[in-house]
């Protein structure tokens, strides 16, 4: 809530005082309610006074309405301009997270954040300023209103609020652990439907629909019986609702009845019979008020874990922040000096002592098993985590003393898994800070020595062609290769492949990578692979083992002296084509 | 007064049917064997409506008994008497109205428990075809949010609908019995502010569009730069980013405010009509009473009637829009049910007993849609033997599978096995014939010996799953865990993809099929797991008839048959030494490999 700023609250303010105006009018109308009842009953009735009374009714009626519109539209502006803050807050937050913050949050929680956390947040904030505040002032103002009246009357309203409050109170007891449990249930039947989905070859070929169906019995059993129980139960709150209603009016005029024949005839009688319909719909709106207090509050616990998932990431600072910039003479240069990194509330560390250094236009390729390191190594160099001992050098500089984007333009980097935004394959490939700078030639290049020529140009629209978000209208090799295209549209001292050839077919890997050792010479590359055959020509091969390196060299060095790699190599290869 | 309602966004557009009517007969035939229920709910709604009028009536006479004692004499004995059949009134009135939701609630719940079952069943009946050509995501949420809706929304819409029309017709005749004058003010004083609504109403959903196509634009937008975020930062893309996000905001704000404000409006209108009409009906109540024409007690029961008149006009205009949206979710429902099926094969009754694994292709013809991708494909495996399919990625390699296991059936041609045409066999007889290991580690929750034993036939013994689970080289990581086989994998299971692989595998072996379907694929599988894994494929395939989507050189070379394919078909087959002899595209795939060995 510390978000509003000061014009909304502001806003808030008038806010408040608008709906007390609006409760100042809307408790008037009783009065001229009971006004018209007592001249009704007056021996000579003024008609003249009747329509004073009424007019003023409606006055107060339209003006009431005036306000409440007024009260919307402020409040409207002000969930939507608060949600509109936080969002843009929220986004801008993410945007400067490094790896270990998305990875601590996960991307999947992190953009529910952002879309259904504030959705709840501007409605509770929204019905808030309308009801939140309505109710209680109501409430105590119609009671102050009735307050020594008469006792009697007050007493059953009194019973009245009680019997609602408490049958809400039991139902909610009963039922919103069971709403909580419907939840899980429906994420349970829902994961047994995508097993089946995503496994449906599996499930055939095994002949286990039988098996499948069962399971799912046995979810939607139990999801329908906690929605049965659940939803029986809250069946009860309307025609309680219902009873109380009609029960007070009922009440307060039985008792009036009492009351008027205890009094005798007279005006005292009279006045009795003008309060009694009075205190009926202040009787009215003093229920209903405590009856939206409770429904606020239910809602409320939502939108308050949900304020809370927002706030969390808000006061988040990422680990990773621009450095104070550096001027650098030599391009090209990547270098390791001693390097350990610990992931962000591991135990251990996940590289040791990694020393290595690749000079302008070299090749340097890390080859290992999974889990080994290799993608860390890489991941250390435009600074999506920070080493946690020794120092990553580009070009000479401590990649810490770079300004981020600085340090980054210096990249060329493709990931494991090809990533695409929505747009024009054009857009894809031409992407980022320097997209502006680049022609239509630069971009047609790119796709050329990416090997996506053939494709791109089958096209529909060519290079303009759509990509979907995703990219889900491209195969999986077609994606990976705009992602090279996109390195390459980009022209930086330095490649990073995070083992990206393996999602291509040899052949393409083949040609792919004479293209770019041909047009992009005097280019620093950094390979992780697992095919032997994608990094054997490497001028450097790097071997991870268990976070450290296991040897450094040529591939015919490494075969002769390093059993790691010759282990790996023989899986891949047989001894003739090694050359042993 | 609904109850808590559970993960809804704002209000919604209503999404519209396409045929309304049909979709509701259909819906009601559906649930046909409801009906007596539905009946009684219906009438309880009706007599509780009706009760509910009667209750100002009386109260009306209770208020001109007790007036009598202003300036007279009051009857107590005939007021409490009055009140008496009041609460008796209100009571059954409420019961009623519990019993009738009870009902309802319980129909819509068993409603939604069937459709679940039945779109369950359904997929199992469907053909591949259909999921190959539809995502995921949309039989899921049918699964979910159409029957959700049909769950919540019905009962709802049907009590509301049917309370709704008694009360508003059950008003008005009530009304002009009491007083026709009187009634002709109150009609006409409400329906004169419900005409202004409307229009608001009306012209405010075009912004509920509006603000439901800006909140997909901005889920969209977060999601894609949230999971490209690695992508965004190493090109620099913050900027552009935050430009294209700033503007989706904006929209999204004007959309969200517009709409929120639109829909608070819909209240205090709603107010000022009941007290409007309250007001007229004291004005003309009045002029009539100092006439004589009407009693007190009238006016009070009119104050009443204009509340129970302008109630029910708002509660249709809702009933109307869940109606509409259980419609397009039952149409939705009805539409995936109606599916095409898989043809019913029970009386094919062909079976092979003791399995050779002969298996012939004689002149296979196949396309998945009018476009034709093989075109007489024949070949003859002898039992044993190993096939390799290769191909670059994205050639077709799965189509072979799907003929195979019958998932898609071949256009001309036969595939016969030990002579037997696989036509002649029913689907789950052809699928007992082969198992299969995909490169998609296909692994559900539950535990490793449920993922294992899966829907083998046989009891599988504690010795015969460690006897597998050693083949596969996963026997020393289970004893590592510490309910051994009965660990249960979650969704993300805490496996590496080897081991996911492996319990494939495992699973494969288990179910001991004559023939074989393999896909060596270890992609993200480190070298030295990869060696595992070959020697249980390798294992796997011992005396069995495979076919192996091949990546690995040993098996390419070492299989009795290569099929080639390029663009989804079969454009060489042979075996190794005879595609290398013939210098083809396999010879130039082969070479492009090696290029620097040579």
């Amino acid at each position: 809530m510390r978000y509003l700023r000061k014009k909304d609250w502001c806003l808030v303010g008038v806010c408040i005082l608008m709906v007390v105006a609006m409760v100042y009018l809307e408790l008037e109308i009783p009065g001229y309610m009971s006004g018209i009842t007592t001249q009704l009953n007056m021996p000579e009735t003024d008609m003249d006074a009747i329509y004073h009374d009424g007019g003023m009714m409606i006055l107060c009626a339209f003006g009431s309405l005036v306000i409440s519109i007024g009260i919307g539209f402020i409040a409207a502006y002000i969930a939507a301009s608060l949600a509109k803050t936080l969002r843009g807050l929220q986004y801008g937050k993410v945007q400067s997270f490094s790896s270990a913050e998305m990875n601590r949050f996960s991307t999947a929680s992190l953009i529910t954040r952002s879309t259904n956390d504030i959705t709840q947040i501007q409605m509770a904030t929204a019905m808030g300023l309308m009801i939140f505040i309505r109710a209680p002032i109501m409430a105590v103002w119609a009671v102050a209103k009735i307050a020594g009246k008469n006792w009697e009357w007050s007493m059953a309203t009194a019973v009245a609020v009680i019997v609602v409050l408490t049958t809400i109170g039991i139902l909610m007891v009963y039922v919103l652990p069971r709403f909580r449990r419907i939840q899980g249930l429906t994420d349970n039947i829902n994961r047994v439907t995508r097993e089946n989905l995503t496994g449906i070859r599996v499930v055939r070929a095994y002949n286990a629909e039988d098996y499948q169906e069962e399971k799912f019995g046995r979810a939607n059993d139990e999801l329908t019986d906690t929605n049965l129980s659940a939803n029986r139960a809250m069946t009860v709150m309307f025609p309680v609702m219902l009873l109380v209603m009609n029960g007070i009016t009922l009440a307060i005029y039985w008792i009036g009845a009492i009351l008027i024949k205890d009094a005798g005839a007279g005006l005292d009688a009279l006045n009795l019979f003008s309060d009694m319909v009075v205190f009926t719909s202040y009787a009215m709106q003093i229920i209903m008020s405590f009856v939206m207090m409770v429904m606020i509050l239910m809602i409320l616990p939502r939108a308050m874990v949900a304020s809370k998932r927002v706030q969390e990431v808000i006061d988040t600072e990422p680990s990773i922040t621009d450095g104070d910039g550096a001027e650098t003479s030599s391009t090209g240069i990547v270098e390791f000096r001693d390097v350990s990194f610990r992931y962000p509330g591991a135990n251990g560390d996940v590289l040791h002592n990694i020393s290595f250094k690749a000079e302008k236009g070299e090749t340097v390729a890390f080859i290992g098993a999974t889990g080994s390191g290799k993608s860390t190594i890489v991941d250390l160099i435009p600074r999506f985590y920070d080493a946690t001992g020794g120092q990553v050098l580009v070009d000479g500089v401590d990649v810490r003393e770079f300004g981020l984007k600085d340090l980054r333009s210096r990249i060329g980097y493709v990931p494991q898994k090809a990533f695409m935004f929505m747009g024009t394959v054009g857009s894809n490939v031409n992407y980022g800070d320097t997209a502006d700078s680049r022609t239509v030639e630069d971009v047609r290049r790119a796709i050329d020595i990416a090997q996506a020529t053939e494709f791109v140009s089958s096209m529909e629209n060519g290079v303009d062609g759509e990509v979907s978000q995703g990219g889900t209208n491209l195969s999986g090799g077609q994606k990976q290769r705009l992602s090279i295209a996109r390195a390459v549209c980009r022209k930086p001292e330095i490649y990073i492949f995070d083992d990206t050839f393996s999602a291509l077919d040899y052949r393409t890997d083949r040609t792919l990578r004479r293209r770019l050792r041909e047009e992009t010479a005097g280019t620093t590359t950094l390979i992780v692979a697992q095919r032997i055959g994608t990094i054997m020509d490497a001028d450097r091969i790097v071997v991870i083992k268990d976070g450290a390196v296991a040897g450094i060299g040529r591939h015919e060095e490494l075969l002769r002296s390093c059993q790691e790699y010759l282990d790996i190599a023989r899986s891949q290869m047989s001894e003739r084509e090694l050359g042993l | 007064m609904s109850g808590p309602r559970h993960g809804r966004g704002p209000r919604m557009p209503t999404e519209k049917a396409n045929d309304f009517g049909k979709a509701w007969g259909r819906l009601f035939g559906y649930m046909h064997r409801y009906r007596i229920a539905i009946a009684a709910a219906v009438v309880m709604a009706c007599i509780g409506t009706v009760l509910t009028l009667l209750g100002p009536n009386m109260l009306s006479d209770m208020t001109d008994l007790i007036q009598e004692g202003i300036f007279g004499t009051m009857d107590l004995e005939a007021v409490v008497s009055i009140a008496l059949t009041l609460v008796v009134i209100y009571a059954t009135s409420s019961i009623l109205t519990f019993l009738q939701q009870y009902i309802m609630t319980t129909v819509s719940q068993r409603t939604a428990y069937s459709f679940r079952r039945d779109i369950s069943g359904k997929i199992n009946r469907l053909p591949l075809r259909y999921f190959d050509s539809s995502t995921t995501g949309d039989v899921m949420s049918r699964v979910t949010n159409d029957v959700d809706t049909v769950g919540q929304s019905m009962n709802q819409s049907i009590s509301t609908l049917v309370t709704s029309v008694t009360l508003l017709f059950g008003s008005i005749i009530m009304m002009i019995w009491t007083n026709w004058v009187m009634a002709a003010t109150a009609i006409l004083s409400s329906l004169l502010g419900f005409v202004f609504v409307f229009i608001v109403m009306s012209r405010s959903q075009k912004y509920f569009t509006r603000q439901q196509k800006d909140l997909g634009r901005m889920n969209g937008h977060v999601e894609e730069i949230y999971t490209g975020q690695k992508i965004m930062k190493a090109y620099g893309g913050e900027d552009s980013a935050r430009k294209e996000f700033d503007g989706i905001n904006d929209d999204l704000f004007r959309s969200n405010f517009m709409s929120q404000f639109l829909s608070g409006m819909m209240q205090p209108f709603m107010n000022f009509i009941g007290n409007f009409g309250y007001v007229m009906v004291c004005i003309v109540g009045a002029v009539m009473y100092v006439g004589g024409s009407i009693s007190f007690g009238t006016i009070v029961a009119f104050m009443v009637y204009v509340r129970l008149f302008t109630q029910p006009l708002t509660q249709l205009a809702q009933a109307f829009s869940s109606m509409q949206s259980v419609a397009a979710s039952a149409e939705r429902i009805f539409a995936f049910l109606d599916e095409r099926e898989m043809e019913d094969e029970s009386e094919k009754n062909v079976r092979i007993d003791d399995v050779k694994g002969h298996v012939e292709c004689k002149d296979v013809h196949f396309g998945y849609g009018d476009r034709e991708i093989i075109h007489g494909f024949s070949a003859d495996i002898q039992p044993g033997q190993k096939v390799a399919i290769v191909g670059p990625t994205g050639a077709g390699k799965t189509t072979m599978v799907n003929l195979l296991m019958r998932f898609y059936d071949v256009k001309s041609g036969d595939i016969l096995i030990d002579g037997v045409s696989v036509n002649r066999m029913r689907r789950e007889d052809v699928h007992d014939l082969f198992c299969m290991v995909l490169q998609d580690t296909w692994l559900f929750e539950g535990t490793i010996r449920e993922n294992i034993v899966y829907n083998s036939r046989e009891t599988v013994t504690d010795e015969r799953l460690d006897e597998v689970c050693r083949a596969v080289g996963l026997h020393h990581f289970i004893e590592t865990l510490p309910n051994g086989y009965d660990t249960v994998l979650g969704d993300n299971a805490t496996l590496s993809a080897g081991q996911r692989q492996q319990i494939t595998i495992a699973r494969a072996m288990v179910d001991g099929s004559p023939l074989l379907i393999l896909d060596e694929a270890t992609s993200s599988v480190d070298t030295m797991t990869e060696k595992v894994i070959q020697d249980a494929m390798d294992r796997l395939t011992e005396g069995r008839t495979s076919f192996v989507i091949a990546h690995r050189l040993s098996t390419i070379r070492n299989s009795d048959l290569i099929l080639v394919m390029r663009d989804g078909n079969i454009v060489e087959q042979g075996t190794h030494d005879e595609l290398l002899e013939k210098g083809g595209f396999y010879a130039d795939l082969y070479n492009s490999q090696f290029e620097d060995m040579e």
